[in-house]
């Protein structure tokens, strides 16, 4: 343990930067215009500090073993228990630290080039930097109360940003569900840790002392806790049955979905498992409902894929799936590969986003792939980068994606869970036949005029360059002992208690053939049918699979609709009618009450003092009685 | 010689009357005599047992009582042609403006 000033840095640089570009923006807005300069400069120079400090910090491990703890003040300190505003720097978290910092920042360059000419420039790299800072607080959290903090933060860091451009209705509901779904999820995942307190007792609760505690704990309480935790995840992480969200996120600007999908948020159910690696690893069961859930989740989400005709979509639907193999390594203890995935699915999710968003921008936001395929322009940079994303997340060698889920495939295996074995290897063979079926109809698939050329911006190709640097070389921090890798990024996360992959090598060789064998199937499935697709004939929107098995129109049904009917009912009958009916029923008899009553007030003198005399009488008659006289 | 229930039962017989005629009775200055009439039955009550007794005080108070009821007979008067101003009329049920409920 190293206490050290510099980790709260990581986190204020950013939350600087969105304090700073939010005040700048109403400044701009109620009094004279700002350039965007100021804007971009504050809004990707924070992150480049979080990134540059995050760096020294990693260097620094690199040399020593050592871990960084920072506590900046104590939050809450009731009796026995300190809540302290503190922060913690360990392997895992500098690992997650790093690429979110470097992706976020990458994509915050982007942005400038995406979001240049919009009216809300600076208001949109406030939201940007506040996200990014909710995401550092998550990861950098020493304990679970405050990474709960940077949850949430991140949950309205999406809803903002989501419904962006609000003055479109589709926009506003769609950043209402995601923030609606993540809602339910959150509410688990406080369960949760209202849970581990009660297993647990008056503990310090900072990871480390919790992982020091958690033998003395009772078994099922924190089965139920690792189970309500997890249904955080699954809302966070967009799994079944909490996914729907993700989707139609896509309602935001391309950076944000870059930036989701890369960066922050999605991945944060991983890594909280991964962070909460001693609570799952002890618990009977629950790591192979987790894999099961991702492995359901990434068939389910491949599926949907191959039928969608958006493309950003397609990319939503893949980053659910991608995630559904995260939760198949996290499931079955194989943490380390799981984080991997986290962090090759970055470079080359967020490469595809920001090329979409390219493409996007090129063909004056046309989303649709067939249309986008019909008015073809010739945008080179982004093709390329383009191809060696696709190519990286169908598991082609030696691109990254390759790497990181013929990992966990082989960790499935490993494990005898052959069902999530096949199902993951389904899901590869899916992934690249939808991957390729994009590519071939956007950029192969003949069309009726030559493509022209477009300029694109700097802002957005250099970040692409250097994502595809890493979308190539990034598989190659943990190869596998058989190519005589070292296993970089195993050995960096060895605190998680990781199981790792040790099967012989005749094996392990014959499941990388399959896995190749299947994804080099699903391209030339793709190649077959849609290399000369005629793009002015889309496919129709019909049957199960292009209307998403329904799962939205069934939610609807199910929870919305119903709780209209019972919101409905509540309101018409059981309100007016019977709650009021009962509460005016008593009123009225205390109004005829009460206006008989009234009668007796009538100013009638002789009325009075009639009623004097009979008054005055029963006093009479009473005393008569009572005193016996 | 007359008993003492007969003196008592004459001053009853009084007080009963005023108390029908308060109530009974609509014309405002009809109400006032039966009021006096209530004082008076009460008066000869005082007087009876004073005389029975051998004790003044009862007569004392009953002097009280003419006299307060001869200052309180100004003050109704005056309140009687106050109330005739302004309605016209000697009639009871007529000032009913004092009324909470429904006027009736």
């Amino acid at each position: 343990m190293m206490d050290t000033s510099l980790l709260v840095w990581i986190i204020l640089a950013p939350l600087l930067g969105a304090i700073l570009n939010g005040g700048i923006y109403f400044y701009h807005v109620k009094r004279k215009p700002v350039s965007e300069l100021v804007f971009s400069i504050i809004g990707t120079g924070t992150p480049l500090i979080a990134f540059l400090i995050t760096l020294s910090l990693f260097l620094q491990m690199v040399d020593g073993d050592i871990t960084f703890k920072q506590t900046v003040f104590t939050w809450l300190s009731l009796d026995t228990l300190n809540i302290a505003m503190g922060f913690l720097g360990d392997n895992l978290a500098i690992f997650m630290a790093m690429f979110v910092t470097f992706v976020g920042w990458l994509i915050h360059i982007y942005a400038i080039g995406y979001m240049t000419g919009d009216a809300g420039f600076g208001k949109f790299f406030a939201y940007f930097n506040l996200f990014l800072a909710s995401m550092l607080i998550l990861v950098l959290a020493d304990n679970p109360i405050i990474l709960f903090i940077g949850w949430e933060g991140v949950g309205v860091c999406s809803y903002l940003l989501i419904a962006f451009y609000y003055t479109d209705k589709d926009n506003v509901i769609a950043g209402n569900k995601a923030f609606i779904a993540n809602r339910v999820g959150d509410f688990g995942f406080l369960l949760g840790l209202i849970t581990l307190f009660f297993a647990l007792g008056e503990v310090d609760l900072s990871f480390t002392s919790l992982e020091a505690n958690i033998s003395n704990a009772s078994p099922s309480l924190l089965a139920l806790s690792g189970f309500l935790l997890f249904v955080g995840a699954m809302g966070k992480s967009a799994q079944i049955p909490l996914y729907v969200w993700l989707p139609d996120a896509m309602a935001g600007p391309t950076p944000i979905s870059a930036l989701i999908h890369a960066a922050t948020m999605v991945t944060a159910g991983v890594y909280m498992v991964a962070r909460f690696h001693f609570l799952y690893s002890g618990i009977e069961g629950i790591g192979t409902f987790i894999a099961y859930i991702g492995a359901f989740s990434a068939l389910l989400a491949a599926v949907i894929a191959t039928r969608q005709q958006d493309i950003k979509k397609i990319l939503a639907y893949s980053t659910m799936s991608q995630l559904g193999y995260m939760f198949i390594a996290v499931g079955l203890g194989f943490y380390s590969s799981g984080l991997f995935h986290v962090f090759t699915h970055a470079f080359f999710k967020a490469m595809l986003f920001m090329g979409a968003g390219g493409m996007i921008i090129a063909l004056h936001h046309e989303q649709n792939i067939f249309k986008m395929a019909q008015h073809r322009v010739q945008l080179p940079i982004i093709g390329i980068t383009f191809l060696i994303g696709v190519i990286a997340i169908s598991g082609i060698p030696p691109f990254s994606g390759f790497f990181s889920k013929d990992a966990i495939l082989a960790a499935a295996f490993q494990e005898g869970q052959y069902l999530i074995w096949a199902i993951g290897m389904f899901t590869a063979f899916l992934t690249a036949f939808y991957m390729f079926r994009m590519y071939f109809i956007l950029f192969v698939a003949p069309n009726k005029h030559a493509a022209h050329y477009v300029y694109t911006s700097k802002t957005i190709t250099f970040p692409l360059f250097i994502l595809a640097i890493g979308a190539v070389g990034a598989g190659f921090l943990n190869l596998p002992a058989i190519f005589g890798g070292h296993h970089l990024v195993d050995t960096w996360l060895a605190q998680t208690n990781s199981t790792h992959i040790h099967m012989s090598h005749l094996t392990e060789y014959i499941l990388m053939a399959l896995s190749i064998i299947v994804a080099v199937a699903g391209i030339v499935v793709a190649y077959k049918k849609y290399a000369n697709f005629d793009v002015y004939k889309p496919e129709d929107e019909k049957g199960i699979i292009a209307n998403k098995f329904y799962v939205d129109e069934f939610y609807d049904l199910v929870f919305v609709q119903a709780s209209k009917k019972v919101s409905t009912f509540i309101d018409r009958v059981l309100d007016t009618k019977i709650i009021d009916g009962f509460i005016m029923a008593i009123c009225n008899e205390f109004i005829t009450f009460g206006k008989k009553v009234a009668t007796l007030q009538n100013a009638n003198v002789r009325f009075y003092a009639a009623f004097m005399l009979i008054g005055m009488s029963c006093v009479f008659v009473y005393l008569y009685i009572s005193l016996g006289l | 010689m007359i008993s003492l229930t007969s003196y008592a039962f004459v001053s009853m017989i009084l007080f009963s009357i005023g108390v029908i005629g308060v109530i009974a009775r609509r014309n405002i200055f009809v109400i006032y005599m039966s009021i006096e009439l209530m004082l008076n039955g009460i008066n000869l009550f005082l007087i009876t047992f004073a005389r029975y007794h051998f004790n003044m005080d009862p007569q004392i108070i009953t002097v009280m009582v003419i006299s307060i009821a001869a200052a309180e007979a100004a003050i109704f008067l005056s309140v009687i042609i106050l109330l005739f101003r302004s309605k016209k009329s000697l009639d009871t049920d007529i000032f009913t403006t004092l009324t909470q409920g429904e006027r009736s």
